[in-house]
């Protein structure tokens, strides 16, 4: 058994099969993506992790705990955080408060004491902040920081996203499509960061992600989905040259 | 334009942001304390009026305005707030007590009606408050032990520190307190972590959920701190009104409280107070009005429910941002003079959002 283990995995929509029967495990520190056409079951597969769908079979195990006798909120506290294919970033707070909102898990108040915002909770507001900012420095976010978010260009939100999810502090981070919509140089850049969340912050990231130079670069391994179900799982160089995944993509 | 040199997360915790803002609401606070030494017996009960609409306001802005839910009921926790107190009284709990009991009655009906009933979003909250708000009226019809029913129930004038509430400075004064300090605890609220995950529910549900805010218990907690803010009004209005009877916490008071916040300006707290004066102010506006009016319009029964549904269609279609957003656009044409953009307030092209998550 590795650190995250999908078994199994069968989602059906009425009669239409959205995932039928898809395993795959992920190693620790290990940035593993998922590739496929449209439809394929990419973003069905990470709604199953961050349980806002319900798996007809199958078990989801992260790090020995099975996440399906978990709730949506739960899955945050285990150590997983995730990004949205259409940014859900909350629109009319500041990028500092959208980050805070990510510590959301770590708060030590409840409302009686925030209302009176004693001592500690003023303490502890302090503390998120300091983890807060760390993120900030680490994705370049400074210029930003009380900026609210509908006053954002594309690409900034799609960093703030990826900043949030970072400061709940993960141990498994699930990116959908991070690098849709930005340019060149944001993509580059967004390259490296990943890379540097797998090294320097030791997180194990799950990406799906169509940007295919993008993905054979940054990737240590790739599964390929179509039609809601495995085609091959490998290598970069293994995935390139896998005729089935050709065949998806290109057609006979 | 003022520029804040940020050294210091605290700068960012504190609720004053510069020391303009001391000075300001300094100011203010000292000018509505000696305001009683200035103005008359009738300006000092339409003050206090102000006051309690802006408590009720505050309650209703947290739950529409931050968590984004709606409700059309709100006038039914007022008349907790007012009916619980009103029968504590008579039964001879002191004031304090009193007060404070109301409150917690309110908060935990508000609790025990949102957690059903925030199951529903959209339209169909806005409809099963509107029910409720219906339900709550007959009840205080009908469970005439507690509310004297259609009769009414007079509110026992308490003394307060030896002076009877009869005095209308001291009832203008317990009213500026409560508002006081429904202010603070308001804000300590918003700026905290329950606060925050009050908005995050209001701009993402999905998104809350995923960074782990329990969407179901931080709605009804909405719900219900706005129904202990909206009962505390309701335990001041008792005494404003002097005499409770069923009817005073109808449709039309739900609906008043939905235009106070609508004009006052969605989700900011300042527009709680904008909104109070409007409202409070307004059926005198109207009274002199109809002074002007041909005695054909003006002897119409109606006008004021008219007016007010006018204001608020016409406040929704072309200033959605209330009397604060339209002041924070003077104030910004004045800071920026003369490079005022009209486009600064214009809400960009929000990206592709649909269902899809």
């Amino acid at each position: 058994m590795s650190y995250f283990d999908v078994n199994n995995i069968t989602v059906a929509f009425g009669g239409v099969k959205a995932l039928n029967d898809v395993s795959f495990s992920v190693d620790q520190n290990e940035i593993f993506t998922i590739i496929g056409p449209n439809g394929a079951g990419k973003s069905t597969l990470f709604n199953v992790i961050s349980r806002i769908y319900q798996p007809n079979n199958g078990n989801v195990v992260f790090d020995g705990k099975d996440i399906l006798n978990l709730k949506a909120h739960q899955i945050s506290q285990i150590g997983i955080a995730r990004t949205f294919q259409n940014l859900e970033l909350f629109e009319n707070a500041t990028v500092l408060q959208n980050l805070l909102l990510g510590r959301h898990i770590y708060k030590k108040s409840n409302f009686l004491s925030d209302m009176f915002f004693l001592n500690h909770v003023k303490k502890s507001e302090r503390e998120q902040r300091l983890k807060v900012e760390e993120i900030i420095d680490f994705l370049d976010l400074q210029h930003y920081r009380d900026t609210p978010i509908h006053g954002l260009p594309y690409g900034v939100r799609k960093n703030v996203e990826l900043a949030r999810a970072l400061s709940t502090n993960p141990k498994l981070l699930l990116l959908d499509e991070p690098s849709s919509g930005l340019t060149n140089e944001e993509t580059i850049d967004l390259g490296f960061w990943i890379k540097d969340i797998k090294n320097l912050l030791n997180i194990t990231v799950v990406m799906i992600e169509h940007d295919m130079s993008f993905v054979n670069k940054v990737s240590d391994r790739i599964l390929a989905l179509n039609y809601g179900q495995v085609l091959a799982e490998g290598l970069p160089e293994e995935i390139q040259s896998n005729s089935e995944v050709k065949k998806a993509y290109m057609g006979e | 334009m003022r520029f804040i040199f940020k050294t210091n997360y605290d700068q960012d915790i504190n609720i004053v942001r510069h020391n303009g803002d001391r000075i300001s609401y300094g100011l203010l606070v000292a000018a509505m304390i000696i305001m009683p030494f200035f103005i008359d017996d009738f300006y000092l009960g339409e003050l206090s009026y102000v006051f309690i609409l802006a408590i009720a306001g505050i309650g209703l802005m947290i739950l529409s305005g931050y968590t984004g839910l709606a409700s059309l009921g709100h006038a039914a926790f007022l008349g907790v707030g007012a009916y619980t107190h009103a029968f504590l009284l008579t039964n001879g709990i002191p004031f304090y007590y009193s007060i404070i009991i109301a409150v917690a009655v309110s908060f935990f009906v508000g609790a025990a009606i949102g957690f059903p009933i925030l199951r529903l979003t959209g339209m169909y909250l806005a409809i099963a408050t509107l029910a409720f708000g219906f339900i709550a009226e007959h009840v205080f019809i009908r469970w005439e032990h507690f509310t004297g029913g259609n009769r009414g129930m007079v509110v026992p004038t308490p003394e307060f520190a030896g002076i009877s509430f009869y005095d209308s400075a001291t009832f203008y004064y317990v009213c500026l307190i409560s508002l006081i300090l429904s202010m603070f605890a308001a804000i300590n609220i918003l700026r905290s972590p329950t606060g925050r995950a009050f908005v995050a529910i209001r701009d993402s549900e999905i998104a809350a959920q995923s960074l782990g805010v329990n969407i179901g218990r931080y709605k009804a907690l909405s719900f219900a701190i706005s129904a202990g803010f909206t009962g505390l009004a309701g335990a001041l209005l008792a005494h404003y009104i002097g005499y409770l009877a069923p009817d005073i916490f109808n449709i039309f008071l739900s609906l008043t409280l939905l235009l106070l916040i609508v004009v006052g300006g969605m989700g900011s707290l300042h527009g709680t107070i904008y909104g109070a004066i409007f409202v409070g102010s307004l059926p005198q506006m109207i009274a002199i009005g109809r002074d002007y009016l041909p005695s054909s319009i003006a002897s119409q029964p109606g006008l004021e429910p008219l007016l007010f549904g006018l204001i608020l269609v016409l406040f929704i279609l072309y200033e959605p941002l209330g009397i604060y957003g339209r002041w924070l656009k003077i104030k910004l044409f004045f800071e920026m003079f003369p490079t005022y953009k009209k486009q600064t307030f214009k809400k960009q092209k929000t990206f592709t959002k649909s269902d899809r998550v």
